[in-house]
């Protein structure tokens, strides 16, 4: 009997060691994705809430738009490769594959600030209408999130720099930054479609 | 033990006398309109339908854990027994089919009770429009049939239903006169219509029931429910006065005051509350007989538009 | 250079407030001095302020919601008094600007930092040792939370000398918490209060439901859990599901006031009922995050001390379950004046009163746990019958105003004031302070005093009814609420009658805290220690382990067979924590300061925020930001417990057990 439970007790221990991470990140994300649901909702009830400002279809174009969107799609993709270079140990690929996600983030927070700047100029910023606050409250909460998962990015760059093998715990780590970064491209995909071209139509 | 038990009884039982004693004449329990009576027996309906379980709930709390105390070797102990499915359809069952009972009347009630259903009256009696507008801290009403206005005072004439529309040119308030029933808020930029009778003359209660700031405690009004001559009367009363409501004084009287007296004003601007409105929605105003939205024309709009 | 901060904000001119501020500088001085007069600060930071132990944390979370009860009540009482003098043209001795903060604090404080605090502190405690685990999933993330709600509790301290704060009510409403009709730093404070403690308690909910969906011990299925933990576990989702909602909400006003944008202002198409929609998608769920964890407690007390099982567990988890769902469709009832439809009222109503079902239903499983069974009336079970009657009556009351065409007079009257207190009263507070004369042996190793806990208790039940009834008689007679004077002769002995009941309440807390006086200073009692770690026959697993439990909590992982694992074990003759071993080294997580560190950034992030000091705010940003990735680049996170030292600790505790079972 007493034997009998040890051996469980030391599965249970090591069970405790690796999944509550990624799986406890998973949670915290389906928390976020409500913040995101919450900014969504105020989107629909403000977005026609014009004040005699602009409209959405007045200010949007779609080709700065379609550059943006191939961006982050892009870094997905090019994160995925840096997860399965991880999942070989080949640390200066993830690195490089990482470097080339953190550029590909960066090129869609430079364009989107960009965006936003023009907006602003033309006196279409987040104070002008109840619309307008709700547009750029939704947009930058996503663009507030790539620039962390910037951050988060070179962090780990950092830390991996000179090492040799990728230990459980940076795994997590990368394993948490993926959920995230492909999180947060379906999040811009509900932003394309609901926030963008549903205006423009 | 038993003693603090029975004292405590006593006490509540004495507080709850008191409570039906004060009921008489409490503002809410002592209705002086149809919305009122219908709130006020609707309220005790549910209360008895309540007590139905609630009452028994309590004993049997109490008198479990007295009769089961330790002490008492003599009441049975079945330290096992934790299932029973007798039991759990009673405690399942009667609180549903009160729950039930309560669903129904809810549903009729909320029907019938809506603030926004005209009340029902003789024919040849027909309803008085009154525009609420509310402001830091007091209530302006319009009279648009009359051409008046009064600041911090309401006259109606008894068992005429009036028809209140309810703006405020503020923050939230909630526009609530105890006897006669139903509150509902004011809030700027929407129209929430009330529609209330007085059976009885009377002076009367108002207020805000929804904190507003600093002059809150303040933002009382009396109304005043008279006979139909006596109330021309204060029409023509009000109409002796000497100010006037228009572009130029409106925004005086918005202005932040607390503990406001008694205003008359003999001319009200016409469209002045739809103009107090539309400035919070670009100049449009629901129209309330289809629905749409329409442009405000008046000379107050512009002066209202700059704010 | 210091924004919009000038001496002009420091209230010299209030003497309340300065009284207040000697009182708070002598006592904080006193407190400070004595910890270094006895050199306590070394092991002050080591043990408890950088400490990940899920058991240390529960102390100071309910050490925190202890002080914010104080502060809570204090506020509480200021205001009865306020009434019970200003009528009939007597302003009383609190002009509106100060009442105004304190009726705003003590909805804030009481919500956010007493039962909130308080409700963490309970989970702290007992989850992690209900379901057989040595900690929770993130230790880390625990002690931040923790800091996080600390420093917001200060922040909004902060707001009594510094400024002011909101003059706005609990919850804000605007447009009145808008900037144009509030332009001081009062919103602004209880803005970041509110987020900042909000990112510790969803931190909670994630780590206290991942650690009960990942961590109970082997054998412990869904359906074996104590309900304690369901009510944790509900809780938590709860938590997770809700709290975003809050921290948008709050966030958008924020943005409003900052940023000038028309969320919820009247003008530029801005909408105020979006903000009541959002804020009460938040505020409903939260007054069942509360109270759930509490009827969690009664589950787990009353048949402690009815010597029987609970009566239809399985009943209890799905009625819990189903309050927890439908805690989400009934919001609107907070606002059934704005003018919605009838249909619209008509189905958050009855939706409203559906919940009073699952609810009846648990008040007849804890009667029912009573009936046939051996009450002893020890002072949890006050506590507990003392709700029982409370609550039903709350619950009545509840589902009068749950009815539309009711709440069109009864809407935010005193009657409502008088409702939620008596629900939160006497089904909160009563639930948390039962639980903490429950659990309090397991804590410290010594059992509270019992004399002075059914003193209190007979105060806080007698003075509550003092002091609500009345505002159920007054809302009936149409006095709203937040009214700081008024004419009305006949509120004005209903108020003094409430005001009577505050005493009586006072009273209360007074033989609470002679209560834990006593029970300190008769610690090393004989009669008070607990020895075994059982002191009730007790049915879950925390009971199975030493009092206070050692910092693994169980040296071996035990296996639960069935329901009330522990009293199974016990019954069946099986011992539950396979004393003699073999002991196994057991992995732990080391103490860490980043929780305190990040808390620190963040109080100095927030209280710059409010004064639009924002070079001092970015300090703050990147003080935060640098911890994180500091505390991510850490290595140095565990360390393991040799199985000798395992084996010292579980001899010591099974000889004592042995010497017990020997007397």
């Amino acid at each position: 009997m007493a034997h009998d439970t040890t051996v469980q007790t030391a599965g249970h221990d090591e069970h405790h060691h690796e999944s509550p991470v990624v799986f406890g990140f998973w949670v915290y994300l389906m928390t976020d994705c409500i913040i995101f649901g919450s900014l969504f909702a105020v989107f629909a009830v403000l977005r026609n809430q014009f004040n005699g400002g602009p409209s959405g279809h007045e200010l949007f174009e779609l080709s700065g738009l379609g550059l943006e969107t191939a961006l982050l799609l892009v870094s997905s993709i090019t994160y995925g490769f840096g997860m399965i270079a991880a999942h070989k140990n080949e640390i200066s690929k993830v690195i490089m594959w990482l470097g080339v996600t953190f550029l590909l983030g960066l090129g869609f927070v430079g364009l989107e600030l960009n965006e936003f700047a023009h907006m602003i100029h033309e006196g279409a910023g987040p104070d002008r209408s109840a619309f307008l606050s709700a547009f750029f409250t939704l947009v930058s909460t996503h663009g507030l999130h790539v620039t962390c998962g910037l951050i988060w990015i070179v962090t780990l760059i950092v830390q991996m720099m000179g090492t040799t093998e990728i230990p459980e715990r940076m795994m997590n780590k990368l394993t948490c930054l993926s959920l995230f970064w492909h999180f947060l491209d379906i999040v811009w995909i509900c932003v394309f479609t609901y926030v963008y071209l549903a205006s423009m139509i | 033990m038993k003693n603090k038990l029975l004292a405590r009884m006593a006490r509540l039982g004495g507080l709850s006398s008191a409570l039906l004693l004060a009921g008489c004449e409490m503002d809410v329990l002592d209705p002086k309109g149809p919305v009122g009576d219908g709130v006020k027996s609707l309220i005790a309906t549910s209360t008895i339908a309540m007590l139905i379980v609630v009452i028994p709930t309590i004993i049997l709390s109490l008198a479990f854990a007295w009769h089961y105390r330790q002490s008492n070797t003599s009441a049975e102990y079945l330290p096992k027994w934790s299932h029973s499915n007798k039991v759990e359809l009673i405690i399942w069952g009667v609180p549903s089919l009160i729950i039930l009972f309560l669903a129904v009347i809810t549903y009729q009630t909320c029907h019938s009770l809506d603030p926004y259903k005209p009340l029902e009256a003789e024919a040849t009696t027909k309803p008085l429009h009154v525009e609420v507008v509310a402001l830091d801290w007091k209530w302006l009403f319009i009279y648009p049939e009359q051409g008046i206005a009064t600041v911090n005072q309401l006259a109606i004439p008894v068992n005429t239903p009036v028809d209140f529309v309810i703006t405020s040119d503020s923050v939230m308030n909630s526009f609530f006169i105890p006897r006669l029933g139903s509150m509902i808020y004011a809030m700027a930029g929407m129209q929430t219509q009330l529609h209330l009778l007085a059976s009885e003359p009377g002076d009367y209660l108002g207020e805000s029931a929804n904190y507003s700031g600093r002059g809150f405690s303040d933002m009382k009004f009396r109304t005043l429910a008279v006979s139909g001559d006596e109330f021309n009367a204060w029409v023509d009363k009000v109409k002796s006065s000497s100010e006037q409501l228009d572009g130029q004084t409106y925004p005086k009287l918005a202005a932040p005051s607390e503990a406001n007296p008694v205003e008359y004003f003999a001319h009200v601007e016409p469209g002045l509350f739809n103009a107090i409105v539309a400035k919070y929605n670009n100049g449009m105003v629901m129209d309330k007989s289809t629905g749409k939205m329409i442009q405000v024309q008046s000379a107050m709009s512009d002066m209202n538009m700059k704010e | 250079m210091l924004g919009r901060l000038s001496f002009s904000a420091i209230p010299v001119d209030v003497p309340i407030l300065v009284g207040t501020f000697l009182g708070a500088a002598i006592a904080g001085l006193a407190v400070l001095g004595l910890i270094t007069y006895y050199g306590k600060w070394g092991y002050l930071w080591k043990e408890w302020l950088t400490s990940v132990d899920h058991k240390r944390l529960a102390v100071m979370y309910i050490v925190l919601a202890l002080v914010a009860l104080f502060r809570g009540f204090a506020d509480a009482i200021m205001m009865r008094t306020q009434l019970a003098l200003a009528y009939a043209g007597n302003p009383g001795y609190l002009p509106p600007h100060h009442y105004d903060q304190i009726f705003s604090a003590h909805g804030t404080i009481m919500i956010f930092f007493l039962a909130m605090a308080f409700m963490t502190g309970l989970f702290n405690f007992v989850v992690p040792l209900q379901i057989g685990a040595r900690d929770v999933a993130f230790p880390f993330l625990n002690n931040l939370s923790f800091w996080m709600t600390a420093i917001a509790f200060v922040l909004v301290n902060v707001s009594l000398f510094i400024g002011e704060f909101s003059q706005c009510g609990w919850l804000a409403y605007p447009p009145l918490s808008e900037s144009q009709f509030s332009p001081g730093v009062g919103v602004d404070y209880y803005i970041w209060a509110i987020q900042l403690s909000g990112v510790g308690t969803l931190l909670t909910g994630v780590n206290f439901f991942v650690t009960i969906v990942k961590m109970r011990a082997p054998g412990m299925t869904w359906m074996k859990m104590p309900v304690f933990t369901w009510t944790a576990f509900c809780s938590s989702i709860l938590i997770m599901v809700s709290f975003p909602v809050l921290t948008v909400a709050v966030a958008l006003l924020g943005l409003d006031r900052y940023f000038g944008m028309h969320f919820f202002t009247n003008d530029g198409g801005g909408n105020q009922m979006l903000y009541l929609s959002l804020i009460w998608s938040w505020g409903h769920p939260e007054v069942y995050i509360l109270v759930i964890p509490a009827f969690g407690v009664f589950s787990e007390v009353v048949p402690a001390f009815s010597g029987k099982p609970l009566f239809g567990y399985g009943t209890m988890v799905y009625a819990t379950c189903s309050i927890m769902v439908l805690s989400f469709v009934v919001w609107v009832h907070h606002f059934f004046t704005m003018g919605a439809g009838p249909d619209v009222n008509a189905f958050f109503g009855i939706a409203t009163m559906i919940i009073s079902i699952p609810t009846g239903v648990k008040l007849f499983n804890w009667m029912f746990t009573m009936y046939k069974g051996r009450v002893q009336f020890h002072a949890c079970m006050y506590w507990a019958v003392g709700f029982m009657v409370t609550f039903t009556i709350g619950g009545m009351t509840g589902v009068m105003m749950a009815i539309p065409g009711a709440d069109f007079v009864l809407h935010n009257s005193l009657f409502l004031i008088a409702h939620f207190h008596n629900v939160i009263i006497g089904g909160v507070y009563f639930g948390y302070i039962c639980g903490m004369n429950f659990w309090f042996p397991k804590v410290m190793g010594f059992k509270m005093n019992e004399a002075w806990g059914i003193r209190a208790f007979w105060f806080w039940f007698v003075g509550f009814y003092f002091a609500f009834v009345p505002l159920y008689v007054l809302g009936f007679d149409g006095m709203t609420r937040r009214m700081n004077h008024y004419d009305n002769p006949e509120w004005h002995i209903w108020l003094l009658i409430a005001e009577v009941g505050a005493v009586l309440i006072l009273f209360g807390i007074v033989c609470q805290l002679t209560q834990l006086y006593v029970t300190i200073r008769d610690r090393n009692l004989p009669a008070n220690r607990d020895v075994t770690g059982d002191p009730w026959n007790g049915r879950a697993l925390e009971w199975s382990t030493s009092s206070p439990p050692p910092p693994y909590n169980f040296a071996i992982v035990p296996h639960v067979h069935e329901l009330d694992a522990f009293m199974h074990d016990k019954e069946n003759g099986i011992d539950t924590r396979c004393a003699g071993g073999p002991y196994a080294p057991i992995h732990m997580p080391k103490n860490t300061a980043a929780g305190f560190l990040i808390g620190a950034f963040s109080f100095i992030f927030g209280f710059a925020a409010v004064w639009y000091i924002w070079w001092l705010a970015a300090i703050g940003l990147i003080g935060v930001i640098g911890t994180v990735i500091a505390r991510s680049a850490n290595k140095d996170i565990d360390y393991y417990i040799p199985a000798d030292e395992v084996a010292r600790i579980e001899n010591e505790h099974s000889r004592k057990l042995m010497a017990q079972a020997a007397e």
